[in-house]
């Protein structure tokens, strides 16, 4: 009785309805077969490495469902090409202001991300420190549980507290809860112009210093980032500002003043500045080597910690959030540095793997392991929405 | 008497009041207690105050241990627990029942770090909203959400129903702005959950635990962002002849890619309202009002201004007042400020919250107004615009048998809208009691299964706060 979901090759199943996603889930229950889920499939080696019967791509669940742009609105469909929200956003002179990485420079990988995985993996970028990540600007989802289950949560407003807000927990549970069928997301308009101030020379400290005092300063910086020597070329420590033309001449002037002990900036416009952003966004810096690449949140002024940590242990690092976020490129062999960067990071943060073999991948943790308590919180969460363990199971935590 | 039902209290627990006091005094003293019935008294209700209970006890605890020890103790002699802030729920979030401890978080006020260079505060549960940006203002920092009861609502109320207000178009609500928090589950297990970084390095529990109305566990500590305050911002008042040329305006507005810090929209009962009762200087010849405030320099302000006139222009505003002065702002503003407060002087009302998607403004707003006469009740409308997130105020009189009633069915119906068109039941006060009984009208049952999945996971007896959010029926355990 259940509807066949199409399979293109053995252990392939390319649902096209939410009804096909909840027999593929019931029939992977049944069999006791656990499913990979999958969308372009970009983002496939984050993670630990999974035992899976199949893979479950979302790819045919594709369209744009709503756009209304005077309501800030748009959702789709789950493997809805990223690449076709922001085409279509544009039109209207808007954009997902979280400005989502595109992981595909560091990992190598091709295909299209998909906007159900850019939730999930609550993607975020420069932006992030100003605008929020994915988890901020999605507002509404549907998922077919492990238990087989449509559900949803949230909506298409911008305002919404009805019931525990399982919105956010789908962001970033890359896929281990649920597989999202749909996405609806709170977009903003594009500014009219950006303006970067580039910083030369700088220290670590220092430059974490000179991006702190920007944050802090009212002139809504939307990017800070420091890039050590090295990363490209000498060391640049970068604010971004956006907004109307008239905004640009007064704020770079005003944070020039402000940050006058730092040096005097260059300043990017325009189209330069995107490029540069670009490349931060996406951590295009450590693209194309072997080395192990991890992702590392913690408080902003302890960003140089980490930095010194992973130096000594051989690794690279440069700096964005105003120093929250540390991206930090370490050798390969060992534990590829975990236990340098997570102990600098004291449990005061999270230090994810992004990049990594997979046989480094299947011997240390991917992310952060957890206080006990609050492992065991989660634990639990999985269990409520996948008790069989049915999805993506492992990829996150070991046994979860 | 009212619809909404709550469960008989357990008899059994009621007759072991005195048993229960003494344990609970042996572990926060005699200035963490209240046992005596005029005293307890004051804890019956929140702002929904149509619903009161006298709870068994109220314990105040001084500590995260202590909060921890009367947890555990209540979990083990599985006695329901209402955690408490301020009491300014207008969803009966906080309303108590008389076989339950009301754990009140008003001891623990403090802020124990400010750390500006990280643009992080770290207070306890029970801090007002505005002590927050007050402990900051000295370094011209502040925080965000600012619901229109900050004087007295707690962080740790706001964290628990994912509060909203004035300027969140702009900064977001309670769950943007949060990074931490330290909460106590039912059990006594002390958990942290985020912390300084942002965003979560496994699952999301902290968004999980912003707005789960105090079901999950006691927050006693909360790492909020803090932000730099703007330059300056001013308000500009726009009147129009109807709904449509308002809500047209806003919607073009924001596709102009103006995002001001807020916009609020009056129709024409709620201005005459507030101007008889706070002379603002508001026209009364207009059928809506709107407020729209921006943020920046000067320079910028009037820039930005000179754009959104514009736009107003081009949707009919009749009338318009650019605030140029601090004077001048404070008088636009002081009518909507003291809007709750002229209502409650005319009338006794009923605060709604749902929310509607903008483009549906102009039919919602007629057909609450139809929901409302057939009931023979007043009603007035002011609400944040730019979100979409609607407050009727459904105006009744408490002293005339079968109003209160009426309200609550005019309300329902208000509601059930809200989600027709494409809405929400709630948008920032919670579901609390208030609209419990309503969840089925937006979610099935499905949906319903897996949020209590979750109750389950962090409170697995079912006492925090037990009766609220799920319909009381068809739960599937408690
Ligand atoms: C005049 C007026 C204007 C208002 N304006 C707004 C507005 O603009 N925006 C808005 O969003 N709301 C508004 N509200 C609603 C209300 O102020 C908010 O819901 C507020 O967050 C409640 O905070 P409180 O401290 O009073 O919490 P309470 O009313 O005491 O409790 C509310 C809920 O939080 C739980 N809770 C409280 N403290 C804790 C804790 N430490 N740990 C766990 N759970 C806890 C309670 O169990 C309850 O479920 C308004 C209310 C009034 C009366």
């Amino acid at each position: 009785m259940s509807t066949s979901v199409v399979k293109k090759a053995a252990g392939l199943l390319e649902p096209r309805d939410e009804a096909q996603v909840i027999t593929a889930v019931n029939d992977a229950r049944a069999s006791g077969a656990p499913l990979e889920i999958a969308g372009g499939s970009t983002k496939r080696s984050i993670g630990r490495p999974m035992q899976t019967a199949a893979t479950l791509t979302t790819h045919r669940l594709s369209g744009i469902t709503l756009y209304e742009p005077s309501e800030l609105v748009i959702g789709a469909k789950a493997g809805t090409p990223l690449k076709a929200i922001e085409k279509e956003l544009a039109k209207n002179r808007q954009r997902l202001a979280f400005e989502p990485i595109d992981y595909r420079k560091v990992l190598g990988s091709d295909g299209e991300p998909t906007i159900g995985a850019v939730a999930a993996a609550n993607l975020s970028g420069p932006r992030r420190i100003y605008a929020g990540a994915a988890r901020d600007a999605l507002i509404g989802v549907r998922m077919v549980t492990g238990r087989g289950e449509a559900i949803k949560s949230g909506g298409r407003v911008m305002k919404n507290v009805t019931g525990y807000d399982l919105v956010k927990l789908s962001a970033g549970s890359w896929g281990t809860l649920g597989v999202l069928t749909e996405v609806t997301l709170k977009v903003l308009p594009m500014p009219e112009t950006e303006t970067t101030l580039v910083f030369e020379g700088l220290g670590d400290r220092q430059a974490i210093a000179c991006l702190s005092a920007g944050l802090g300063s009212p002139f809504e910086v939307a990017g800070a980032a420091h890039l050590p020597a090295g990363i490209d070329g000498t060391a640049k420590t970068l604010l971004r500002i956006e907004g109307f033309a008239e905004q640009m001449t007064y704020r770079s002037g005003e944070l020039k003043t402000l940050l006058r002990r730092h040096g005097v900036p260059a300043l990017l416009a325009g189209e330069a500045s995107q490029a540069l952003w670009l490349k931060v966004r996406d951590a295009e810096f450590f693209a194309g080597e072997d080395t192990a690449l991890w992702r590392v949140s913690m408080m902003p002024s302890r960003g140089p910690e980490i930095g010194a940590a992973a130096a000594s242990a051989g690794g690279r690092v440069f700096y964005d959030w105003g120093g929250g976020l540390v991206w930090a490129a370490m050798p390969a062999g060992n534990d590829a540095g975990a236990s340098a960067l997570r102990s600098a990071v004291a449990g005061n943060g999270h230090a994810t793997l992004i990049r990594a073999p997979e046989s480094i991948r299947a011997a240390v943790d991917v992310f952060q392991p957890e206080q006990p308590a609050v492992a065991a919180l989660s634990r639990a969460v999985k269990d409520a929405f996948d008790p069989d363990h049915i999805l993506n199971p492992g990829r996150m935590f070991a046994g979860a | 008497m009212s619809f909404i039902a709550m469960p008989k209290p357990d008899a059994a627990i009621i007759a072991r009041r005195s048993e229960i006091a003494e344990c609970l005094r042996a572990i926060v003293g005699d200035a963490g207690l209240i046992v005596s019935e005029d005293e307890r008294r004051a804890y019956e209700t929140d702002a929904l105050t149509a619903y009161s209970a006298i709870p068994l006890a109220v314990v105040l605890p001084a500590t995260t241990q202590e909060v921890s020890a009367v947890l555990k103790y209540l979990n083990e002699e599985r006695v329901p627990v209402i955690a408490r802030g301020a009491g300014t729920s207008l969803a009966g979030g906080a309303l108590p029942s008389e076989d339950a401890v009301v754990l009140g978080v008003s001891r623990m006020s403090a802020v124990l770090d400010m750390n500006f260079a990280d643009r992080v505060a770290t207070v306890q549960a029970g801090i007002t909203n505005i002590a927050i940006s007050q402990a900051v203002a000295h370094e011209q920092f502040f925080y965000a959400p600012d619901p229109s009861s900050q004087l007295a609502c707690t962080i740790g109320g706001n964290i628990a129903m994912n509060s909203g207000g004035a300027h969140c178009l702009k900064y977001g609500v309670t769950t943007n702005n949060l990074l931490g928090v330290r909460m106590v589950l039912m059990d006594g297990t002390i958990v942290d959950i985020g912390g300084e970084q942002l965003d979560s390095g496994g699952y999301d529990l902290l968004g999980l635990v912003c707005g789960s109305e105090g079901q999950f566990g006691v927050v006693t500590e909360a790492k909020v962002r803090i932000l730099r305050q703007a330059e300056g911002a001013r308000p500009v008042l726009f009147g129009f002849d109807s709904a449509e040329d308002a809500g047209a305006c806003v919607a073009d507005i924001l596709a102009q890619g103006i995002i001001p810090v807020a916009i609020e929209y009056m129709d024409k009962p709620a201005i005459k309202v507030c101007e008889a009762f706070a002379h603002a200087g508001y026209p009364l010849d207009v059928e809506a009002l709107l407020i729209v405030e921006v943020e920046g320099s000067d320079e910028e302000i009037d820039a930005m201004i000179a754009r959104i006139v514009e736009v107003a222009e081009k949707h009919g505003s009749r009338t318009q007042r650019v605030a140029r002065t601090e004077a001048e702002s404070l008088a636009i503003w002081k009518g909507r400020k003291q809007a709750f407060g002229a209502m409650g002087r005319i009338a006794d009302y009923m605060c709604m919250d749902g929310t509607i998607p903008t483009g549906r403004l102009p039919e919602v707003l007629t057909k609450i107004t139809e929901i409302c006469t057939r009931h023979g009740l007043g009603i007035a409308n002011i609400f944040h615009a730019g979100d979409g997130n609607l407050h009727p105020l459904i105006l009744y009189d408490i002293n005339k048998p079968g109003e209160l009633e009426k309200a609550e069915q005019a309300g329902a119906e208000i509601l059930k809208l809200c989600v027709e068109v494409g809405g929400c039941l709630t948008g920032e006060h919670g579901v609390g009691v208030e609209k419990r009984d309503l969840m089925l009208d937006q979610f099935n049952q499905a949906d319903l299964h897996q949020q209590q999945r979750l109750k389950t996971v962090f409170d697995p007896r079912w006492l925090l706060n037990p009766s609220k959010v799920f319909p009381l029926e068809g739960r599937l355990s408690s």
